[in-house]
C-alpha cells in the first residue's frame, strides 16, 4: 500500500504522429495529495488529465492507478470522479437526479441513494436545491453540484479540469476555499488542472508546471515561487524582472553575473550554468527596495522612475534600470510618500533574491 | 450645534428605496412627460418595423391566409341550391310534411317557378350539378324538368313533374333536396368521413361500396407514420455521424444530405422509378447476378412509396436532429462515463434524452409534410396506395366537388394542428429546433 496513487511512467502522447503533445511524462501522485497541473494552453496538461481519466490513450508509456496499469480499463471502471470546466450537468435531470446518477448506474437506489445525495449536497451547501434543474442555478451553484456529483460515489481519485475558470473572481476564490476544505476534510486525492497560477498557488500541495509537453518543475508552491528551476517557471509564476548578462564567476551556489562594463551583480545560481555563459537574472518586483538604507542590500543601482500606478494595497512603479525600461517595483502602501515619476532614485536588493537562470 | 448633527446625517444618508436622496422626488408631471416621450420614440420604431415587413405581411395575407380561410369557408358554406330554389324551400317549410311523404301541389308549383327563374338566369345547370353530388342521377331528373318547363303555362304541376321523371314522385328525391336547405351545413364533412344524411335526415354510413375516404385517411396516416419512423431511424444515424465526424467529413456529408434539395422533386421521384421498376436498375442487377429469377415488384406498391418518400423527406429529419446533437458538448457523455456509466448507459440516459427535442421536431416535420404528399405516391404508388392529397386533387379537378375537397383539406389541417398541440404539450414548441 506504499505505492503512489497515480504513477505516470514515460508517458508520451501524439495526436498526429508528428509532434508530441506530452513528451516523456514521469509523475507520481501521492495518496491524499492535491496536485495541480499548471501551464499555458497547449502545454499538455489537459491531455495528461484526459489520459488519466481514460478519454485519451497514451501513445506509449504506462499510467498506474493504485499500482495497477489502467491503459485498458475504460473510464467508467476507473473509479475516478471528474469535474468539468463547463460543469457538464445533465440538463434533463434535477440536481438530485444528477448527483444520484453515479449511484444509480452502480445499482444503488432508494433510501441508500437519497441519503448519500442529501449528505453530499449538504457538504456543498445545497441541501434545498435537490428538486431544481441545473438551468435554474447560478454558475457557482452548478459547479458545486458538479463537485458533489463527482464525490458522491467516493472515488479513489478526483480530477478537476479548470473547474472555476468560468466564474468571476470573487466566486472563484470562495470555491477555491471550499474545494480545499473538502480535500482536507474528506482526505481526497485531487488532480487539478488550471492555467491560473494564483489559483494553483492558493490550493495545491504540489504543482507540476507544464510547458511544451514537459514538466518544467514539480514542487510545492513556496519552492516554485521562491526557487523557480528555469526562466519559464520564473516568468509564468508571478511577476519578475529580467536582467540579461554573462556569468563571470561561480562559487558553489553563488555566482557573479556581469550586466555591463560597470556593473557585476551577485546572484544565486539556479540553472546549471558555466562561466562565460549568458544568464538571465530574475528579481521579484516586491523584493526590490527603493532608496535602501545603507548595508541592507547587496546590490544598489541607480534608476529613473518612469511612472507610478496607485493600486490601493500597493504601489507599482515602472523604472528604467540596468538597461531595462520595464523594471517593475511594487511597494506596500504603508502610508509613506513614494517617489513621483521622473525622479532619480537608488534601488537595491539582496543577492539571495536574485536568481541566475538559463536564457529562454 | 449638537441638535443639528442628526439632521445632517439624515439628509446625507442615501436611501436606496428612493434612488438617491440628493435628487428631488420626480413629480407626476415629469413622469408623464417622460412616459409620453418614451411612447413616441417606441411608436416611431414600431412604425418603421411594420413598414419594413409590410410587403411580406401583405404577401403572406394574400398567398396564405386568404386561400386558407376560403378553403375553410367553402367546406361548410354551400349556397347554390338554397339560393337557387328559394320559393321551393319556403313552400316546403310551410307544408312541413314528414320526410317519407311526397310534398303537396304548392311545393311543386314553387319548384316550377324557381326552375323558370333559374333557367332564365342560366343557373339551372349549376343547381343540377350540385344536386347530382348528393345523389347521382338527380342532374338528369332536374334538367329534364327544366328543359320542358317553359312549355307549360300553369299547374297543376305535380303531374307535370311526375310526367318528365318518375323520380319527382319519390320521397328520396325530396329528402335529398330538403337536406340541402341550409346555406351552411356539414354535409361535405360527412361525406369526407364516408357518412351521409339519410332520407330520414339521420347521419348514417355510406353504403359499403361507396366508402373510400376513411380508408384513405387511415392509409395516409399509416404511410406518413411509416415514412416518419424510417426517417427517424436513418436520420438519427446520419445526424449522429454528421455531428461527430471531423469538420471536413462533416462538410462533405452535409453537402450530400442537402444535394437532394437542389434537384426537383419530380426528378428525384423519376429517378426512383428508373431504379425500382420491373425492368429497372435494381431488378436487372439482381436478375443478372442470379439472386432472383422473377423481377421483384418494387413499384406501384407501398414499398416503392415508402422508399421514395423516405429518401425525399430524409433531410427534414436530419437537419433538426443534427442541430440539436451539435449543441450537446462531448463533455456530457464523458461526464456520464467518468461517473460510472457504460457507453450504452451514457448514450441512453444522457445523450438520447437531450436529442429528444430534435428527434421530435424532425419526426413531426416529416410526418406533417408526408400527410400532404402528392406527386411521389401518385407516380410511384399503385391504385391502392394513393394518399388523401390525390383525392383532394381528384375532387377539385375531375369531380368538381370543391366543397368535399375543402372539407378533406380542413380535416388534414385539423390533424396537423392537433399534432402540433400534442407536441407542444409533450416537448414544448419553444424547445423545437429546426436547424
Amino acid at each position: 500500500m506504499n505505492h503512489p496513487m497515480v504513477q505516470f511512467r514515460s508517458v508520451q502522447k501524439t495526436y498526429d504522429g508528428e509532434s508530441l503533445v506530452v513528451k516523456d511524462l514521469n509523475l507520481d501522485i501521492a495518496r491524499g495529495e492535491f496536485l495541480t497541473l499548471l501551464g499555458p494552453s497547449g502545454s499538455g496538461k489537459t491531455t495528461s488529465l484526459m489520459m488519466l481519466a481514460g478519454f485519451e490513450t497514451a501513445t506509449s508509456g504506462d499510467i498506474l492507478l493504485d499500482g495497477r496499469p489502467i491503459t485498458h480499463i475504460p473510464p467508467e471502471k476507473r473509479d475516478i470522479g471528474m469535474v468539468f470546466q463547463n460543469y457538464a450537468l445533465f440538463p434533463h435531470m434535477t440536481v438530485a437526479e444528477n448527483v444520484a446518477f453515479p449511484l444509480s448506474v452502480r445499482g444503488i437506489r432508494g433510501a441508500a441513494s437519497s441519503e448519500k445525495v442529501a449528505r453530499v449536497l449538504g457538504m456543498v451547501g445545497l441541501n434545498d436545491y435537490g428538486s431544481r434543474r441545473p438551468a435554474q442555478l447560478s454558475g457557482g451553484q452548478q459547479q458545486r453540484v458538479a463537485v458533489a456529483r463527482a464525490l458522491v460515489f467516493e472515488p479513489k481519485l478526483v480530477l478537476m479540469d479548470e473547474p472555476l475558470s468560468a466564474l468571476d473572481k470573487q466566486l472563484r476564490e470562495q470555491l477555491q476555499y471550499e474545494i480545499k476544505r473538502l480535500h482536507h476534510e474528506l482526505g481526497l486525492t485531487i488532480v487539478y488542472v488550471t492555467h491560473d497560477q494564483s489559483e494553483a498557488l492558493a490550493m495545491s500541495d504540489r504543482i507540476a508546471v507544464f510547458y511544451q509537453g514537459r514538466v518544467q518543475q514539480l514542487a510545492d508552491p513556496v519552492t516554485l515561487y521562491e526557487r523557480p528551476a528555469n526562466s519559464f517557471v520564473a516568468q509564468f509564476i508571478g511577476e519578475n524582472n529580467a536582467i540579461h548578462g554573462r556569468v563571470e564567476s561561480i562559487d558553489g551556489h553563488r555566482c557573479r553575473v556581469r550586466v555591463d562594463e560597470s556593473l557585476t551583480v551577485p546572484a544565486r545560481l539556479v540553472a546549471p550554468l558555466a562561466v562565460s555563459q549568458p544568464a538571465r537574472l530574475s528579481i521579484r518586483p516586491e523584493r526590490v527596495v527603493v532608496t535602501p538604507p545603507d548595508g541592507s542590500v547587496d546590490v544598489s543601482v541607480p534608476a529613473q522612475v518612469l511612472d507610478v500606478t496607485y493600486l490601493g494595497r500597493y504601489v507599482r512603479m515602472r523604472l528604467s534600470a540596468c538597461g531595462s525600461e520595464e523594471f517593475i517595483v511594487t511597494l506596500p502602501n504603508d502610508g509613506r510618500e513614494f517617489s513621483p515619476s521622473c525622479t532619480a532614485v537608488q534601488i537595491g536588493w539582496r543577492a539571495d533574491d536574485c536568481l541566475a537562470l538559463d536564457v529562454l | 450645534m449638537s441638535s443639528d448633527a442628526p439632521a445632517l446625517i439624515e439628509s446625507t444618508t442615501i436611501d436606496p428605496a428612493s434612488g438617491g436622496g440628493s435628487l428631488p422626488p420626480p413629480g407626476p408631471s415629469l413622469n408623464d412627460d417622460l412616459r409620453r416621450r418614451l411612447r413616441r420614440t417606441e411608436w416611431r420604431g414600431h412604425l418603421r418595423a411594420y413598414l419594413l415587413i409590410a410587403p411580406l405581411l401583405i404577401f403572406v395575407l394574400v398567398s396564405f391566409v386568404l386561400p386558407l380561410s376560403t378553403l375553410v369557408y367553402k367546406s361548410f358554406h354551400d349556397p347554390v341550391v338554397p339560393t337557387g330554389l328559394p320559393l321551393t324551400y319556403k313552400a316546403l317549410r310551410e307544408w312541413g310534411g314528414p320526410r317519407d311523404e311526397v310534398p303537396t301541389e304548392p311545393v311543386y308549383a314553387a319548384l316550377a317557378n324557381d326552375m323558370k327563374a333559374a333557367k332564365r338566369d342560366g343557373r339551372a345547370a349549376e343547381i343540377a350539378s350540385r344536386l347530382n353530388i348528393e345523389a347521382s342521377g338527380l342532374r338528369t331528373t332536374f334538367m329534364r324538368a327544366v328543359r320542358r318547363i317553359d312549355s307549360v303555362e300553369s299547374g297543376p304541376w305535380k303531374p307535370y313533374f311526375a310526367g318528365v321523371d318518375p323520380a319527382w314522385e319519390s320521397p328520396t328525391t325530396w329528402a335529398t333536396v330538403r337536406n340541402l336547405a341550409d346555406t351552411n351545413h356539414g354535409l361535405f364533412f360527412l361525406s369526407a368521413l364516408d357518412l351521409r344524411k339519410s332520407s330520414q335526415g339521420d347521419v348514417v354510413r355510406q353504403p359499403a361500396e361507396q366508402r373510400i375516404y376513411v380508408e384513405v385517411f387511415i392509409r395516409t396516416i399509416g404511410i406518413s407514420a411509416l415514412v416518419a419512423l424510417l426517417c427517424m431511424a436513418f436520420g438519427f444515424a446520419i445526424a449522429y455521424l454528421l455531428a461527430h465526424a471531423g469538420d471536413r467529413t462533416a462538410n462533405l456529408l452535409m453537402i450530400l444530405v442537402l444535394l437532394p434539395f437542389w434537384t426537383s422533386l419530380l426528378v428525384r421521384t423519376t429517378a426512383w422509378i428508373v431504379l425500382l421498376q420491373k425492368e429497372g436498375v435494381i431488378n436487372s442487377m439482381l436478375l443478372g447476378i442470379g439472386a432472383i429469377s422473377q423481377p421483384l415488384p418494387m413499384m406501384y406498391n407501398k414499398f416503392g412509396v415508402a422508399v421514395a418518400m423516405t429518401h425525399i423527406l430524409l433531410p427534414f429529419a436530419i437537419l433538426p436532429m443534427y442541430s440539436v446533437m451539435r449543441q450537446i458538448p462531448p463533455s456530457f457523455v464523458r461526464a456520464a462515463r467518468s461517473l460510472g456509466a457504460s457507453p450504452t448507459t451514457a448514450f441512453l440516459r444522457v445523450y438520447l434524452p437531450q436529442c429528444a427535442p430534435g428527434v421530435a421536431a424532425g419526426v413531426l416535420l416529416v410526418f406533417i409534410i408526408a400527410l400532404g404528399y402528392y406527386i411521389t405516391p401518385a407516380l410511384v404508388g399503385g391504385a391502392g396506395d394513393q394518399m388523401i392529397s390525390y383525392f383532394i386533387a381528384d375532387n377539385l379537378t375531375r369531380a368538381l366537388n370543391w366543397g368535399l375537397a375543402s372539407a378533406m383539406g380542413v380535416l388534414v389541417l385539423a390533424a396537423v394542428l392537433l399534432l402540433y398541440w400534442a407536441y407542444d404539450k409533450l416537448v414544448g414548441v419553444t424547445n423545437m429546433r429546426l436547424g
